[in-house]
């Protein structure tokens, strides 16, 4: 356990970054190894997330496994037009996760996780080209999920458990595109709540028809983070009735979408494992971002955003090379849930390709390392978001963007 | 332990040295944008307030910073531009002091009263910026504000002790290399590769803000005799002109020449209605009935003892009805007929009053700082006597229509020098008569809005009403930006106006 410890001096923070909208498909070193692939996997306590009626078919007592992550990630934007460029400077995102689960009788295990599955670091430059729409953001959800899974038979069980939501979100922009005080320092607010809490849920089903093929389904609900009474700190602003924007508070909501996932798992050639996933992110959901400040004066902040429901297609591959080493690879295609039109950045995201690998190593006969590494390559897009107003004029921000990420992470795996 | 340690430390630098996302064409890649054929390592920016990036009646940080040069420098580092030095205020209040007094006034902000009513009002503070503690030039933005075109080859311009005198300017004398030197000396010394010349506006436009005060000099040949409002002879104009575009194309691979535009494009003189005066039938009876004498006996009579035409009799009565009406002044260019009242038996102050008085009509131009005057109750012991009512409006505050036409003869005079002068030179003419006519008329669709003259809310004009906001120069910035890639072949990019600022919102 003193690893475990260890592994969160590392982490320097629980903040993260990446995947289709603000959804961190980091929930474990070995999934994630092969393509974050899981719902039909049955190997570690990592099914408390990806599916936790696999849960039962693990064959130890009790199965932890924890780990992180480090997200490097970073957006390049330009604009030829105008020769402005920016690059994001985001700090170092270390996204954590821990499952236990407990083989309490024959047909019935109970588990519990912790794990951030929803996040967003990003940071521009002070006052960059788009300061009028994001100048930072930092974005935290922390799910806490408890989860029973049931053996019916050997070849079929379920699973689910309720999910405590704990979420934080602190968002810096500029009011407008030119608006300043008398020094020409930018006008911009600060919106920041902490402690916004939910409840959801998850279930799921696992089915063994043979002895090598394993079939999976999981749905995790929609959790709505509601922030009430947020701060929202106003600077810069010039000294008139014009410009009533006093400090108030604020309420907002930003919905964690609810997902699908159903795939497979198929053993062969007695060392080899096969896995697929396809996941559905409901993100339609997700119309708008809009700040409804308390203070009557200060206008409420409208700003569209109209996600779409997203797909992501995840393969991996599992070679156990001896009783010491396990080998992962694999891949997926992540699409974006960001319409045309609508490409804001502060989740500067487009569709994006993963490639994943790791390994695991056993240490003694109760340790196991897993080490993961992850590149999320996004292509270079021209994108737009049309839906910025000023005086009621639409004032599109366009630009070329260039994202990617590069994460690599390590975990360790107890089991007796 | 260690170990962990170091795995996990050393994934995590690995991640960090791959990590930088690269766009194929990156604009900040030397060779993306091209200078075509000019050359704008050195470039020099000479001319008046216009240069300078003077805005809301001051000259001030800010402002400074969003001068047209200082933007067109920005846009010109991506194709080899250098470092663009500006003399920059010590402050944002705008104010100069010449030995701890002060000779300007601080910037305009606009103010809401508690009634909600918006004014353009002095910001108020302690201004830094001293003349004679100043740095020294010289500067590539040598905009120097209130100079006229003969000013920029004036030894002494920059002399201190020529300030209070009106012989030499403050902004010049704080950054002068000398006192004897000249703006164009001081400007050509830094051997421009590239130039923008913006001068002859004040040559016209402090008769026309003065509401045409000064003295048409057309035909002086000696500017030294004239008076700071006066218009500058056109041949005085085109023998200056010629000498500074010689003296700035000496050293340079191209430069930019704008014209100067109309007086009647600016807010200044089209803000203020000529149908300025609110009245009820009441009111307009019962003045119509003070002037019943004067248009019924004297006027005729004036014409019939061949004083005045018929033509200026017509144009010198007032008549008033309920609703809006044409205030009253006094027009310089009407014959004075004081002492003939008066020799007529009329009392000298209702003489004095008569003299050159007409009611202002729709050929004439009110100026801007004439709106918080019109209305007013000079003597609060007198509440009869109501300026543009039964007190004439100065002449100083009305551009007559005669007026007009010399500041319109004078501008035309000078424009065909300029264009002339550009094509001979072969550098770029900028038509900004013509630009501040499509901005009056019609405004210029940028991303997210449209940029008009409207005084306060146009976006273009600062609220000094001459000069423009950072966003009216950066407009400016583009379209010289435009004229300079075709002129040249060269791709330098524009910039985002709606990202710059227009009036400055602040209550005292």
């Amino acid at each position: 356990m003193k690893k475990v410890v260890l592994l969160a001096v590392c982490a320097l923070a629980t903040a993260v970054t990446y995947a289709g909208g603000y959804r961190v498909a980091l929930q474990g070193n070995k999934a994630l190894a092969m393509g974050h692939t899981g719902v039909a996997v049955v190997n570690s306590a990592e099914s408390v997330f990806f599916n936790p009626a696999g849960l039962v078919y693990l064959e130890d007592q009790l199965s932890i496994s924890a780990g992180v992550h480090g997200v490097f990630s970073s957006v390049a934007y330009q604009n030829d037009a105008f020769g402005t460029y920016a690059e994001t400077d985001n700090p170092l995102s270390t996204p954590l996760y821990l499952y236990a689960s407990y083989q309490a009788t024959d047909w019935l295990a109970v588990g519990l996780g912790v794990y951030t599955p929803y996040g967003s670091t990003v940071e521009y430059e002070d006052d960059w080209a788009g300061s009028h729409l994001v100048n930072n953001i930092d974005l935290q959800a922390i799910f806490i999920q408890g989860s029973v899974s049931i053996k019916v038979n050997d070849k079929f069980s379920v699973g689910g458990g309720p999910i405590y939501a704990t979420g934080s979100v602190n968002f810096n922009r500029n009011l407008t595109r030119s608006l300043t005080d008398l020094n020409g320092n930018r006008s911009e607010v600060t919106v920041d709540a902490s402690g916004v809490t939910n409840w959801g849920w998850t279930a799921g089903f696992m089915f063994n028809p043979t002895d090598n093929l394993r079939i999976g389904a999981n749905y995790r609900s929609e959790i709505i983070l509601e922030a009430e009474e947020g701060d929202a700190d106003f600077q810069n602003i010039p000294n008139s009735p014009l410009t009533p924007f006093a400090d108030t508070k604020f309420d907002a909501s930003l919905p964690m979408p609810a997902e699908l996932a159903v795939g497979l798992s198929y053993e062969f050639c007695d060392k080899w494992t096969f896995a697929f996933d396809y996941n559905r992110a409901y993100w339609d959901v997700y119309e708008s971002l809009s700040i409804d400040f308390a203070n009557p004066q200060v206008p409420d902040s409208e700003n569209l955003r109209n996600y779409k429901n997203a797909s992501t297609y995840r393969f991996g591959l599992q070679y156990d090379v001896t009783e010491m080493f396990t080998l992962r690879a694999g891949y997926y295609f992540d699409e974006t849930p960001v319409r045309e039109g609508y490409f804001a950045p502060e989740t500067p995201r487009n569709d994006s390709s993963g490639y994943t690998a790791g390994l695991s190593v056993n240490i003694g006969e109760h340790f196991q390392i897993d080490a993961s590494f992850l590149y999320l390559h996004f292509k270079e897009v021209d994108a737009s978001y049309d839906y910025y107003f000023e005086q009621g004029v639409q004032a599109p921000f366009r630009g070329t963007y260039k994202s990617n990420a590069f994460v690599p992470g390590l975990g360790v795996s107890y089991k007796l | 332990m260690k170990n962990t340690l170091y795995i996990c430390l050393s994934l995590l630098a690995i991640g960090f040295v791959s990590c930088e996302p690269e766009l194929e064409n990156p604009v900040n890649e030397e060779g993306f944008y091209d200078s075509g054929s000019a050359n704008l390592a050195n470039y020099v920016a000479v001319g008046n307030s216009l240069t300078a990036g003077y805005a809301d009646g001051a000259l001030y940080i800010t402002g400074q910073e969003n001068s047209f040069p200082n933007i067109l420098a920005g846009q010109f580092e991506f194709v080899g531009g250098g470092e663009f030095t500006q003399p920059m205020m010590d402050d944002n209040l705008g104010g100069l002091l010449l030995n701890g007094q002060q000779i300007t006034e601080n910037r305009l902000v606009l103010s809401v009263d508690s009634e909600g009513n918006r004014a353009p009002v002095r910001l108020e503070g302690e201004p830094t910026t001293e003349v004679t503690n100043g740095p020294t030039g010289p500067y590539n933005n040598m905009g120097i504000p209130g100079a006229k075109s003969f000013h920029l080859v004036a030894p002494g311009y920059g002399n201190v002790g020529g300030i209070l005198t009106g012989a030499a300017n403050p902004y010049y004398a704080r950054i002068a290399t000398s006192g004897n030197a000249t703006v164009l000396a001081d400007a050509a010394s830094q051997n421009p590769t590239f130039f923008s010349l913006w001068i002859g506006n004040n040559d016209i436009l402090s008769y026309a803000t003065s509401g045409g005060v000064g003295e048409d000099q057309t035909g002086n040949l000696d500017p030294t005799t004239y008076g700071p409002n006066d218009i500058t002879d056109p041949n005085v104009f085109a023998s200056v002109y010629s000498q500074e575009v010689d003296a700035l194309s000496a050293s340079a691979s191209g430069g930019v020449l704008l014209n100067i535009p109309d007086v009647t494009s600016i807010p200044y003189f089209t803000t203020v209605p000529t149908q300025v005066v609110p009245l009820d039938a009441a009111t307009a009876a019962q003045l119509n009935a003070q002037f019943a004498l004067y248009n019924t006996q004297v006027l005729p009579g004036l014409v019939a003892a061949g004083f005045i035409t018929q033509e200026e009799a017509d144009l010198r009565k007032v008549t008033f009805s309920a609703g809006q009406n044409y205030p009253i002044m006094t027009d310089d260019d009407l014959t004075d007929v004081t002492q003939i009242l008066i020799a007529q038996g009329v009392p000298a102050a209702t003489a004095e009053l008569l003299g050159q008085l007409r009611q202002v009509n729709n050929s004439d131009l009110i100026v801007l700082p004439a709106s918080s005057v019109i209305g007013t109750t000079p003597n609060p012991d007198i509440p009869t006597n109501i300026v543009g009512v039964t007190v004439p409006l100065g002449d100083e505050l009305v551009l007559t229509a005669v007026e007009q036409d010399r500041v319109a003869t004078a501008s035309a005079s000078y424009n065909a020098t300029i264009n002339a002068i550009a094509n001979a030179k072969d550098l770029i003419y900028i038509d900004a008569k013509a630009l501040l006519k499509q901005i009056d008329e019609t405004g210029i669709v940028y991303n997210g809005g449209v940029l008009t003259s409207e005084f306060g809310t146009g976006g273009a004009f600062s609220l000094d009403g001459v000069h423009p906001t950072p966003r009216g120069y950066a407009y400016t910035a583009n379209v010289i930006i435009d004229a300079i890639n075709a002129k040249y072949n060269a791709t330098i990019p524009k910039v985002e106006i709606g990202n710059y600022p227009t009036i400055t919102l602040t209550n005292n």
